[in-house]
């Protein structure tokens, strides 16, 4: 429980920062949050160092695999450690670095966002939780780099970071199913302790290639090592966080986590240690060349992510304790080398060391530190980064895998560690010595005691456990050590001085050489101008995006060419392949072997109709009023085609729907034109001819195919249980109300929904429809005829009458709630026909939103009605009662729900017509005060 | 009847898709129109074609019409219905904005 507070902690109070509004505030929250977090893995420390390893889990989606589980491994308490350490100093310095215009509050908490994830990482037991924050480091890291969003170098610095580790996670993603797949479990405990399963299984090398590909990407490792430059247009304390203890360390831990079960094999060798070694070289020899503080800071942090990379790759017990040990070091002395080039471009507001010089004579405490910090980042003796730099020199001359070519290892090394002794002394001598400061915007001077003192904390560090490393850092990284070398443990002893070696040579030799180098670096920087012109990382990256972003605007263009005729035929197109695709190669009989039923006459004559109906519709699609009709004629034969197969309740509605559909055809007509002009040529109507051919043809051939094989059904369950369980007769009524319910509710809402949308479209929505036709005669001269209306409305108490009968008898036999709320919608709107809008309204005075809100809430409220007596939502019950005269009768809760749909059906059918129909006499209230005073105006001005 | 039945929907999809395709706003909410009647129509007959059997309990039969396509359906009649008012008001206001009822929004032709 605890293990798990410590990396939820973070994640969780990342709000708390908004909580207050003072900059200290935000700070100390903050703080706080990460303080008790550190606390609490404290706790666990002696748990750690006596050699255990404290596991919490629970299940969260065992059918994938996924469990919330947590583990502190010696190896995750150390980096947990250095997150939470690093990160609180951060926390302190950013208090005083960020200006008063930055939003503190939103920067805390993505840096508490940040954390967690991290912590996460390292502490996860479940390969798919640590991927989720993976993931979440990158998606936090892109919020923290593009912090300050109104400078266009740290937007797209942010988007470069968010691509290539995005890219990379995905990639490492894709390894993590694979070697879940391989092991069985996604719990690290179980994949860790199976390294010849994995390694003999055949999918092995692709595995190790894609979680290499993410912790490459994430620690920037050659050919990926663009992306971290052009990381530090983040605010500083962001840079010394992200850079140095933590999201770039992240490639490095997963390559240490996964080092048990995916090394020592010859593949791993030879990736791992190549893309280290020229990383370390490549990144060391470009730091030379950087004139920007941050930027030499951060190729020297992926010259030194190579470096612990190289380690790994070799592969030996005692090169994987360095490599740890270095990951530790490098932390301390890059988040107080970082803080320190923060400071200096704070108060002497640049970093750019062409303009920078001098500054020993106004912050001497600073250069002392960053002296010391340089000295640990060039490996000279007394410091820490010397005492893990020796292990690493050590390493790389034992023999390994390249043999005869086993020499450019440390000769690699070497080179590396000049020009890191190169870069470092350049560091120090053009910013703090160089000649007097002139190029400077303001008055340097030495920073708050605040901002420094994280930096100070490090340095002392840095130089302590340089001194005293055994007492200091060995138990630390031994038990991190023991966590991944398991029994392969070997003996070392961490201490500053080691005797007369060769590796102490190496280091002679990169010391002196890097002296010699930076006094003649002019001409090492002349060749580095024509370099840096074939060899930018990012012009390639971005050559690349361009080319993806303009081939994919072009396969747009290709495609879609805002034509919406032309993506409805692709679309008819490939619904056409896709649809028939199965059957090109299918074995199977296309017809089944189930006997057909003989056909009878009038049904012969209908289907006949029919088919001549459809294609009338079409052909006198131009003569729309025409093909209204002839599309009426099809849906009425459908809805007898129904009602000959055995479904009256799809009979009774369809026919319901046609006629108000038909309505809502006419009024449209009304407002459109009444013919369609000539637009296809030849051509194009022959093509859709063809089209329409494939598809209707496939449809029909599938039709075939269905109805010529036998089928079982699941309704057996409905047919038995609709008396018993339901209390209805009508079984396709009882699945409606009761068995499928829910659906219901769902399909009400959607109905609700449309007409809801429907009244926004009409909203302000006036159209002055034509009052004559073409040739200037009037539409007609009489609107209202008075036969009609005499004959509907005594009609309607009538019809009213029948729906409620159809309503109340829909549990038995055929009809209910939709059925019955079409006949009363038909009904009402035939009031609005006769006699108009004007006449009719206040006399229909409801609103039909309110009809349909209140169906809304009855359904519902009948559903929730369950629960009350402890039932599911929307159990339904029945009683019969005997009533005199009428004799037994039957409630059923189902009806109170039916009575909901009724009341949606009704409300939405009458928002959309009569909103409709409103369109052209935008309020029948002014036309009607209008009409007392100028009686001829009615008439004109209304339609219904 | 097999084969009629399946004629019929096989007549109305075609006609239904060549309307979809046509340039008029109106033709297309026919088109729409008549393919829901198709796939509604198609829904219902994946529970087979009986004569004289609806799913209507009663204790002189035992075999009934499958009802589970025909409550599904029934529904879908409705919200097809509410679905093509929708496309009809969409037509009526993409008509108004544009000032012309072609579906690419293309500018009549003056004459």
């Amino acid at each position: 429980m605890i293990i798990a507070l410590i990396p939820l902690l973070p994640l969780a109070g990342s709000i708390i920062p908004f909580l207050f509004s003072s900059r200290s505030h935000h700070a100390a929250a903050a703080g706080c949050v990460a303080g008790v977090s550190l606390i609490l893995l404290l706790a666990q420390a002696p748990a750690v160092f006596a050699g255990q390893m404290p596991i919490h889990s629970w299940q969260w989606i065992p059918a994938i695999g996924l469990n919330f589980a947590f583990r502190i491994s010696g190896f995750g308490f150390l980096v947990a450690c250095l997150i939470l350490g690093i990160g609180l100093l951060i926390i302190l310095y950013a208090r005083y670095y960020l200006s008063t215009e930055d939003p503190m509050g939103r920067f805390y908490a993505y840096l508490l966002l940040f954390m967690g994830s991290m912590l996460g990482i390292v502490l996860s037991e479940n390969l798919i939780l640590l991927m989720m924050f993976w993931e979440l480091t990158s998606i936090s890291s892109f919020l923290l780099i593009g912090f300050w969003t109104h400078r266009a170098d740290a937007r797209q610095g942010a988007r470069m970071a968010l691509i290539i580790t995005g890219g990379g996670g995905f990639a490492m993603l894709a390894g993590f199913i694979l070697l879940g797949h391989i092991v069985g479990s996604f719990e690290l405990t179980d994949i860790l302790a199976s390294k010849e399963q994995v390694q003999g299984h055949h999918l092995y090398a692709v595995t190790l290639v894609l979680i290499l590909l993410g912790a490459f990407t994430k620690s920037a490792q050659f050919p990926f090592q663009f992306w971290l430059p052009h990381a530090m247009a983040a605010p500083t304390p962001v840079s010394a966080y992200l850079h140095s203890a933590t999201m770039v360390k992240a490639g490095v831990f997963m390559l240490a986590l996964m080092f048990p079960v995916l090394s020592g094999s010859a593949l791993w060798f030879y990736l791992v240690a190549p893309v280290g070694l020229v990383t370390l070289v490549f990144a060391a020899y470009m730091a030379m060349f950087k004139d920007d503080l941050k930027g030499l800071l951060a190729y020297s942090t992926v010259s030194h992510l190579g470096l612990i990379t190289l380690l790994l790759g070799l592969g030996s017990p005692l090169a994987a304790v360095a490599a740890v040990f270095h990951l530790f070091n490098h932390a301390m002395f890059k988040a107080g080398l970082f803080m320190l080039s923060g400071i200096i471009d704070h108060e002497a507001g640049t970093r750019d060391m062409n303009r920078l010089s001098g500054l020993w004579k106004y912050m001497p405490v600073t250069a002392t530190l960053t002296m010391a910090g340089c000295a640990a980042m060039a490996g000279i003796p007394m410091f820490n980064g010397f005492l893990s730099k020796e292990m690493f020199l050590a390493q790389t001359l034992k023999p390994n895998l390249f043999g005869d070519q086993a020499w450019i290892i440390p000769l690699g090394a070497t080179l590396a560690s000049i020009f890191a002794v190169a870069y470092s002394i350049r560091m120090i001598h053009e910013v703090f010595f160089n000649g007097p400061a002139t190029d400077m915007d303001k008055q340097p001077h030495e920073p708050s005691r605040g901002m420094r003192l994280p930096a100070e904390i490090l340095m002392a560090l840095c130089l302590l456990v340089g001194i005293f490393p055994a007492v200091l850092a060995g138990p630390m990284v031994n038990a991190a050590a023991q966590s991944i070398l398991g029994p392969e443990m070997p003996e070392f002893t961490l201490s500053l001085w080691h005797g007369f070696n060769l590796a102490l040579a190496m280091s002679a030799i990169a010391i002196i050489g890097g002296i010699v180098v930076f006094k003649f670096r002019r001409y090492l920087f002349d060749s580095h101008i024509w370099f840096s012109r074939y060899c930018d990382g990012k012009a390639i990256f971005e050559t690349v995006t361009d080319w993806l972003i303009q081939s994919g605007y072009r396969l747009n263009q290709a495609v879609f060419n805002s034509s919406l005729q032309r993506y409805m035929a692709l679309l008819i197109i490939s619904v056409i392949v896709l649809g028939s695709s199965p059957f090109w190669r299918s074995e199977t009989k296309f017809l089944g072997t189930a006997t057909m039923t003989a056909i009878d006459p009038v049904t012969f004559i209908m289907g006949i109709i029919l088919i001549l109906c459809a294609l009338a519709t079409v052909i006198t699609h131009r003569n729309r009023i025409l093909s209204i009709i002839m599309l009426g004629t099809v849906g009425l034969i459908v809805s007898l085609t129904f009602s000959r197969f055995s479904a009256p309740d799809l009979a009774l509605t369809q026919i319901s729907v046609e006629t108000v559909t038909i309505i809502l055809l006419m009024m449209a007509l009304f407002m459109l034109p009444r013919n369609s002009p000539k637009d296809s040529s030849r051509y194009r109507r022959q093509r859709d001819v063809l089209l329409a051919g494939l598809a209707g043809g496939g449809a029909g051939a599938l039709a075939m195919g269905i109805l010529t094989r036998p089928y079982e059904t699941i309704s057996d369950f409905f047919l038995a249980q609709s008396v018993p369980g339901g209390g209805g007769t009508n079984v396709v009524n009882v699945i409606l109300v009761d068995f499928r319910g829910f659906d219901t509710l769902g399909e009400i809402t959607v109905l609700a929904i449309a007409g809801l949308a429907i009244y926004a479209l009409l909203h302000n929505f006036e159209i002055e429809a034509p009052q004559t036709d073409a040739l200037g005669r009037p539409w007609t001269s009489d609107r209202f005829p008075m036969i009609l209306a005499n004959i509907t409305r005594p009609l309607l108490p009538l019809a009213l009458l029948f729906s409620a009968y159809i309503f109340l008898r829909g549990h038995n036999e055929p009809g209910g709630g939709f059925i019955a709320g079409l006949i009363t919608a038909a009904a009402l709107i035939l009031q609005y026909i006769a006699s108009g809008i004007v006449w009719t309204r206040p006399r229909l005075n409801f609103d039909n939103h309110i009809v349909m809100a209140w169906g809304l809430i009855v359904a519902l409220v009948t559903g929730l009605c369950s629960w009350v007596f402890h039932y599911p939502f929307l159990t339904s019950t029945f009683t019969y009662v005997s009533w005199p005269w009428i004799g037994k009768f039957e409630l059923a809760s189902a009806i109170v729900f039916d009575l909901g749909v009724f009341l949606v059906v009704v409300g939405s059918v009458m928002l959309i017509l009569v909103k409709l129909g409103a369109v052209n006499s935008p309020d029948a209230q002014t036309v009607s005060t209008l009409a007392q005073h100028h009686p001829d105006l009615e008439p004109e001005k209304e339609m219904f | 009847m097999e084969l009629l039945i399946s004629a019929c929907l096989g007549v109305m999809i075609a006609c239904g898709v060549y309307l979809l395709l046509r340039a008029r706003t109106f033709s297309v909410v026919l088109g729409l129109i008549l393919m829901s009647f198709a796939v509604n129509f198609f829904l219902f007959i994946t529970g087979r074609l009986h004569t004289d059997l609806p799913a209507i309990i009663s204790p002189d039969r035992s075999i009934y019409a499958d009802p589970l396509p025909q409550a599904l359906v029934l529904t879908a009649i409705v919200i097809g219905f509410a679905m093509t008012a929708f496309v009809v008001v969409l037509a009526l206001r993409a008509g108004r904005e544009l000032e012309t009822d072609h579906v690419d929004g293309k500018p009549e032709k003056t004459q």
